[in-house]
């Protein structure tokens, strides 16, 4: 652990702080660390050089990463296209696509709750004369595919829709979704960021012509990513976002990212070996904690699938008390909150909106995101804490107060002028 | 996002939390804020009709950390004034007092709303309708 971030040891031998936030990031794995430090240390060599040996043991292991990422998603090394991260492999899905199929169409399908890399991203060829059709989802977090379906029309040359939601952990049905755009005969991207290495996925068997990965959610380094561009059935083109010495076949210039990129594949690597163990004993420590947080708390509520969700995701509201206020009595405990005062944009998660509840519902979220490291010591902790702060809180809230008296708030006239600055 | 440490304190150890019986004629309430917008604060008084002075006041405040302080710092303030003194309070103060960041400027414009209300609803209950005079300090 880092030497600048105090450390301090709580009764029960629990390291504090407590990092529960796995969604947002993940630690790097020490033996994708070793497996990075000889490039960058005495392999420094550029991948791109020809002629001598630097340049080709560099190459010899970019190829090697290429290989570990494919076989985690069941594709081809010359389909793996690195890039700086899964926002860059989100923009050159979507705008690469858009560029190399305009003659054949011009409309994008999307969903409400994908990250802002793809919204964005496809707000943005809104403006360049894209048509984007931006679907709901359920009160559960899916999409419907029949709205999938009704969708796609014959100027569609793109369906972009995650494999797993960033915030809620959601599932979508990419395979169902895969079938449908294979059928169509249109293209399917996923962001794949938050599904790779902890949910089976599987290029071929779900249909999925592009896919964005991140290495820093999977326990390796940040600053590095991948898009799977598929070369068969069909053969996908992009046009590159990047120009310059055409690296990556011409999709992405730039001198390799050497490091970065054996960690990748390392990470890769050990997300496939332990898979499903990993996925199982993360569901576990969540359901523990969700269980204890229901036992202890009333009026509580989990945000999506219970389902359909990754096994390290539990997105809950604790209803009443406002979620950057528990943030700050749960100090020692690194989790995010869907409320608005935690964001930048001073706007509640967008994602928990789409879902249909209300804002108050959205201002009360924390997302506690379990991964390899998460031990069931710091999931009893951070239960007994959560449980804690949010009664003490629950003790100040005039709305806590007001639903025990019997008020249904949503029949009470609130003054919303009142923030008049 | 960092805190002063004037916050931190009110957020660990706020002041005046509670209830008062809002039916009685001496207490006036505030309820200001919406849930949906993550900011409610609810502000009485219990003011003495001889001398108009804010004997008691007591607060309640589903917010965040900068809304909880705010409340708090303002039961503390109004305390032992004069209902005509409780309204020369101004947000800005309670910005001042508690180094609150522009993002959190509207906490402080909050409390100072629930104060108004508080008295506005004291005033109400017992016919003293001043709104010119009200209108005056601001």
């Amino acid at each position: 652990m880092d030497e600048d971030n105090e450390q301090k040891i709580d009764a029960a031998g629990v390291k504090l702080p407590i990092y529960m936030d796995n969604q947002a990031t993940t630690p790097l794995d020490p033996r994708v660390l070793e497996a990075m430090m000889p490039w960058l240390t005495t392999k420094f060599g550029n991948a791109a050089s020809r002629n001598h040996s630097f340049g080709w043991e560099a190459e010899r292991a970019v190829d090697a990463a290429r290989e570990q990422v494919a076989h985690l998603i069941g594709a081809t090394a010359k389909e793996i296209v690195f890039t700086s991260g899964a926002t860059e492999s989100d923009n050159l899905a979507i705008k690469g696509i858009a560029e190399m199929y305009r003659e054949r169409g011009h409309h994008i399908v999307t969903q409400a709750t994908e990250h802002k890399a793809v919204l964005d991203t496809c707000k943005r060829l809104e403006r360049r004369g894209c048509r984007v059709t931006f679907l709901p989802v359920k009160a559960d977090g899916i999409v419907d595919l029949d709205d999938v379906r009704r969708a796609i029309d014959d100027k569609t040359i793109l369906v972009s829709i995650m494999a797993a939601n960033n915030e809620i952990g959601v599932l979508q049905p990419i395979r169902e979704i895969g079938q449908i755009c294979h059928e169509r005969g249109v293209l399917f991207h996923t962001d794949a960021v938050q599904a790779v290495g902890k949910v089976p996925f599987h290029v071929i068997d779900d249909f999925v012509d592009l896919a964005s990965i991140s290495a820093h959610k999977i326990y390796g380094p940040k600053g590095v990513g991948a898009l799977y561009v598929r070369r068969r059935n069909p053969r996908v083109q992009l046009a590159a976002e990047i120009d310059g010495g055409g690296h990556e076949r011409g999709m992405r210039s730039g001198t390799l990212n050497v490091p970065g990129i054996v960690g990748l594949g390392k990470a890769c690597e050990l997300a496939g070996e332990n898979l499903l163990q990993e996925a199982s004993r993360t569901q576990c420590l969540r359901d523990r904690l969700k269980a204890k947080l229901e036992a202890g708390l009333d009026y509580v509520q989990v945000n999506g699938s219970m389902e359909h969700r990754l096994s390290g995701n539990l997105n809950m509201s604790f209803l009443y008390v406002e979620g950057e206020s528990l943030l700050m009595g749960i100090d020692d405990v690194a989790v995010s909150s869907g409320s608005a005062c935690t964001s930048a944009t001073l706007e509640p998660s967008y994602v928990l909106k789409a879902l249909g509840l209300g804002d108050e519902v959205a201002h009360s979220s924390i997302r506690f995101g379990l991964g390899r490291f998460t031990t069931e010591a710091e999931v009893d902790y951070v239960a007994a804490k959560t449980i804690q702060v949010v009664r003490r809180l629950r003790e100040l809230s005039p709305l806590y107060e007001m639903v025990k008296d019997g008020v249904d708030l949503s029949r009470m006239e609130w003054d919303k002028a009142g923030t008049r600055d | 996002m960092a805190y002063s440490d004037k916050v931190v304190d009110h957020y660990n150890n706020p002041r005046n939390v509670g209830t008062l019986d809002k039916s009685a004629a001496e207490v006036g309430t505030g309820l200001v804020g919406a849930p949906e917008c993550g900011d409610v604060m609810r502000l009485q008084i219990k003011v003495n009709p001889a001398t108009q002075v804010i004997e008691e006041a007591k607060f309640k405040t589903f917010g965040c950390g900068s809304a909880i302080a705010s409340s708090s710092l303002a039961t503390e303030w109004i305390k032992g004034r004069t209902i005509d003194d409780a309204l020369k309070i101004k947000n800005t103060e309670i910005v001042k007092e508690l180094a609150l960041p522009p993002v959190k400027i509207h906490c402080s414009v909050l409390a100072e709303d629930a104060i108004r209300a508080a008295i506005g609803d004291w005033r109400k209950k017992n016919n003293l309708d001043e709104p010119a005079a009200a209108e005056q300090v601001k």
